[in-house]
């Protein structure tokens, strides 16, 4: 097979069913209002028809301090990473070459600058873009209390074709509270972006024919979501980014819905707290990051040999350590799986895009719930932090939920061995169940036991729950056919969805496999959507190639293999996997 | 209302504690006061921490969980503030509470959820052999692991505890089961946090506690009422005062919780 992928870059990109697609940054410095530009054209393009996701580049600083918002539309859903962007829009260009990396620019891409706020930064120049003055601040000035994010924004839409009168609205709606003069100023400065001296986009973002309903949310809020929808009434917090949304986002929903959300002094006290809630029957979750992850893992041995329920949530960061906290990399994949000690039988679940928080963070409930163990939940800055239009995510597995201990129980046991490994729980309150939850190893009936006979007799109760269940068809997502494969979990899949289409585009047929379950390790369901697959490249964002190293302990991998592993917090963008896919075929 | 006799708060579990160990007559004195206090078991639950103390859970007969070192506190925060209807009570040692989980004894102390906890303490590490603890004097040479002695001044639990904010704080002995199933019942009667901080002499590797009977003394004073004039009053403690201590009026925590609407209208906001 001797195909040509190394496409010319168009300036409009495929998304995955082959709809256009089109990638728009929008920078400046803090308070030059460059994320609300970008949240408007969000919510502009949402109303408009068509589908779009939101990621932010920021710099350290808490607040303001240099941003950039970076925006992908398009008619079809989209929410992969663009290769390229085709606009870049510089309110100003304070500190951007922090961020360049992260805003890639060619040839075909279209920049528009203020040229009052100095030279284009060298990156930008050596990427080859076409440069266009749009001198923001000047033209603002005209408009008393007017702002030149207003300016970017009119400008933005009149490229995309939006009409001004949808800004108008959705500014009204985002804006309104500050005031009739505000808003006034508001209308003016966009007139001006719109009415700006601007070149024809080759393509222009058609609405999608379809009328369909579409969510707007973050990965974080489908998370805090995926929870509350799956029975979750207990959650103890610490904040950390960036996970904290999840926490924010679930404490007003508990507290209407009959739950609670505790803020706790630590992490070791927010998991401790979870633990409890779980024992005291009441379905229980805490969210953290690498960092809080790690202070957690004795307490998730804990819920394990107690067979308490209990989901824990870790959006991802740059690691280790303090890392990178504002920026997403999949690198705490070893400590989920292997970071507990003693013989630790527990879930392992990852969200594979925005939408996709919402379902695995409410099946991760109910596997918990039922296999009595904790659920790790990986997702990552990237899905959590970033804001998209999307098709509403379908529902979560249905699971059976706890398996409870009936009132006067003749004999309960709380830790009765039983062919499927999985014992009723009696929650406290219910006669003729009370028995100590314990840690220690221990007899069926809960009391302490260092006997040899009780600790097998344990062990294999708790390993059989997760390997002799069922989690059915949703534990992977797999497309395609043909006998190359591309193995990949997390927020990379939306990268090689895209990818893989556009292989397909081209005459190759590429499957993708993106694991939602990591554990326990599905080997044979695996097999199954490998069969007739001779070469795989895995696909993910760490520096050691966790997955790779975890699919090479728990699978049967196919002959050829090919790692495209690289840290944060760069994202891999579908060309990169095109490329590596493309230079396989070289090889040949 | 005392239907249900003392014995019946204890399980059929013999303790693992060395003969004479003080936390045997903590296991007479709950007994007797959950009895007092007359509610089923099952609305009843103990958790606990890890040591020699912390195995209390398993030998009554409510429910119990024997969780990680230090952690007990935390775990019964969440137990009580998911299951406001149980009597929730915490116990566990100088070591558990005040080494390991000293953060969150602070933290419960000023959170005030309505719960009750024994803090047993020996000054020393019993479960690990004999270690100093941080309520353990700093001459105290008799561990192998600073045979010099700590060397560190000893916390106060009920000074820390009046800083923290705890609402109720009473000491007990447990050569006394009597006093101490009162003191007891009355934490859990007390609204909020209460402490109860009790001698609980380890024969094992502190023999020289058994001399702690003599060392007692009942409080004759009623409680103070003002953690100001509570600190003041007891700046000059010595530690082996008896009875109720402190009794504050704070508003025990507990967060407000309603069923205005279903996790569905949450959903639905997300539509555009
Ligand atoms: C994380 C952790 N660190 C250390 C230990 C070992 N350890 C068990 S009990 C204990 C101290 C117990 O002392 P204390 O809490 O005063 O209780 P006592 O045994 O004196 O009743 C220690 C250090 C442990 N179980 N877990
Ligand atoms: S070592 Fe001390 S505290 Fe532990 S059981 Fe023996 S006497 Fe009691």
């Amino acid at each position: 097979m001797d195909i040509d992928l190394s496409l010319p870059q168009p300036a409009v990109e495929a998304a995955p069913d082959g709809a256009a697609a089109f990638a728009l940054a929008i920078t400046g410095s803090g308070g030059a209002g460059a994320m609300r530009a970008g949240e408007i054209l969000l919510e502009a393009a949402s109303r408009a028809g068509l589908y779009g996701v939101m990621t932010r580049a920021m710099g350290p600083q808490i607040r303001g301090g240099e941003a950039a918002a970076l925006l992908r539309l398009s008619p079809a859903p989209v929410s992969a990473p663009a290769d390229r962007f085709d606009l870049l829009i510089a309110i100003d260009w304070d500190n951007f070459t922090r961020f360049t990396e992260e805003v890639p620019l060619g040839p075909t891409s279209l920049v528009l600058a203020d040229p009052d706020q100095g030279p284009v930064p060298q990156p930008v120049a050596d990427a080859g873009a076409r440069v266009l003055p749009l001198p923001c601040k000047a033209l603002v000035r005209k408009v008393a209390g007017g702002r030149a994010n207003m300016v970017a924004l009119g400008a933005a839409a009149r490229l995309l074709g939006l009409p001004l009168a949808l800004l108008e609205d959705v500014v009204a709606a985002q804006l309104g509270r500050k005031g009739d003069e505000a808003m006034a100023a508001n209308r003016a400065a966009l007139a001006l972006g719109a009415a700006a001296e601007l070149p024809e986009l080759p393509h222009r973002l058609s609405p999608a024919a379809d009328r369909a309903v579409r969510w707007t949310m973050s990965g974080n809020q489908a998370t805090g979501l995926g929870v509350l929808a799956g029975g979750v009434r207990f959650v103890a917090a610490y904040p950390i980014t960036p996970a904290t949304e999840v926490l924010e986002w679930l404490a007003p929903a508990l507290a209407e819905t009959g739950g609670v959300l505790v803020q706790a002094e630590d992490e070791l006290a927010a998991i401790n707290m979870a633990i409890g809630g779980a024992f005291g029957g009441v379905p229980a979750m805490t969210a953290t990051s690498g960092p809080g992850l790690a202070l957690m893992t004795e307490a998730l041995g804990l819920a394990v040999a107690s067979e308490t329920p209990l989901v824990v949530v870790d959006v991802m960061r740059g690691g280790p350590s303090t890392g990178i906290p504002t920026k997403s990399e999949q690198s705490d994949l070893d400590i989920a799986l292997h970071g507990m000690h003693g013989d630790a039988p527990h879930l392992v679940l990852a969200p594979n895009g925005i939408g996709d928080c919402r379902r695995t963070a409410e099946w991760a409930v109910g596997l918990a719930e039922t296999l009595q163990t904790p659920a790790l939940v990986l997702s990552d800055q990237a899905m959590g932090q970033a804001r998209a239009v999307l098709p509403p995510p379908p529902p979560a597995t249905r699971t059976p939920g706890r398996r409870v201990a009936e009132p006067g129980t003749p004999g309960y046991l709380r830790y009765v061995v039983t062919d499927d490994g999985i014992s009723p729980m009696a929650r406290p309150g219910t006669p003729g169940g009370a028995h100590v939850a314990d840690g220690l190893e221990h007899t069926p009936r809960g009391a302490p036991s260092a006997a040899a006979r009780d600790h097998a007799a344990q062990l294999a109760k708790r390993a059989r729950k997760l390997e002799g269940f069922d989690v059915g068809p949703d534990w992977a997502d797999a497309e395609g056919e043909g006998n190359i494969a591309i193995l990949t979990w997390g927020s990379p899949t939306a990268a090689a969805r895209e990818a893989a289409a556009r292989a397909r585009a081209l005459g190759i047929a590429v499957r993708v496999i993106s694991l939602r379950l990591l554990l326990p390790a599905q080997p044979d369901r695996l097999a199954a959507l490998l069969a007739g697959v001779d070469r795989a490249l895995v696909v993910e964002q760490s520096h050691g190639r966790q997955f790779h190293r975890y699919l090479r302990a728990f699978y049967d991998l196919p002959a050829e293999v090919e790692v495209f592993a690289r840290p944060g917090p760069l994202p891999i963008r579908p060309g990169e996997i095109l490329d590596r896919l493309s230079h396989w075929e070289d090889a040949r | 209302m005392n239907a249900i006799a003392p014995q019946e708060y204890k399980s059929d579990l013999k303790p693992i504690w060395c003969p004479g160990c003080g936390d045997y007559s903590v296991l007479t004195a709950l007994a007797k006061a959950l009895a007092e206090l007359g509610r089923p078991r099952e609305e009843i639950a103990l958790v606990s921490g890890i040591g020699c103390s912390s195995r209390l859970p398993a030998y009554t007969s409510v429910y119990g969980f024997h969780g990680v070192h230090g952690r007990a506190l935390a775990l019964a925060t969440g137990l009580k503030i998911a299951r406001p209807d149980l009597t929730v009570l915490a116990a566990g040692g100088d070591g558990d509470g005040l080494s390991i989980g000293g953060n969150h004894f602070l933290h419960a102390c000023r959170r005030n959820v309505d719960m009750t906890y024994l803090l047993m303490d020996n000054q020393v590490y019993g479960m690990t052999k004999g270690q100093a603890s941080p309520t353990t004097a700093p001459d105290w040479c008799e561990s192998k692991l600073t045979p010099l002695g700590p060397g560190v001044s000893p916390v106060m639990p009920l000074h820390l505890a009046l800083a923290s904010g705890v609402n109720f704080f009473a000491r007990g002995f447990s050569g006394n089961p009597n006093e101490l199933a009162r003191l007891i019942l009355e934490g859990i009667r007390h609204p909020g946090f209460s402490v109860i901080h009790v001698l609980s002499p380890c024969v094992t590797f502190r023999p020289e506690q058994r001399a702690w009977k003599q060392a007692v003394h009942a409080e004759t004073v009623p409680p103070e009422t003002e953690p100001a004039a509570a600190l003041a009053r007891f700046a000059a403690d010595d530690g082996f005062a008896t009875g109720v201590l402190f009794a504050g009026t704070r508003k025990a925590f507990m967060p407000e919780r309603a069923t205005r609407r279903e996790w569905r209208d949450y959903e639905a906001r997300f539509a555009a």
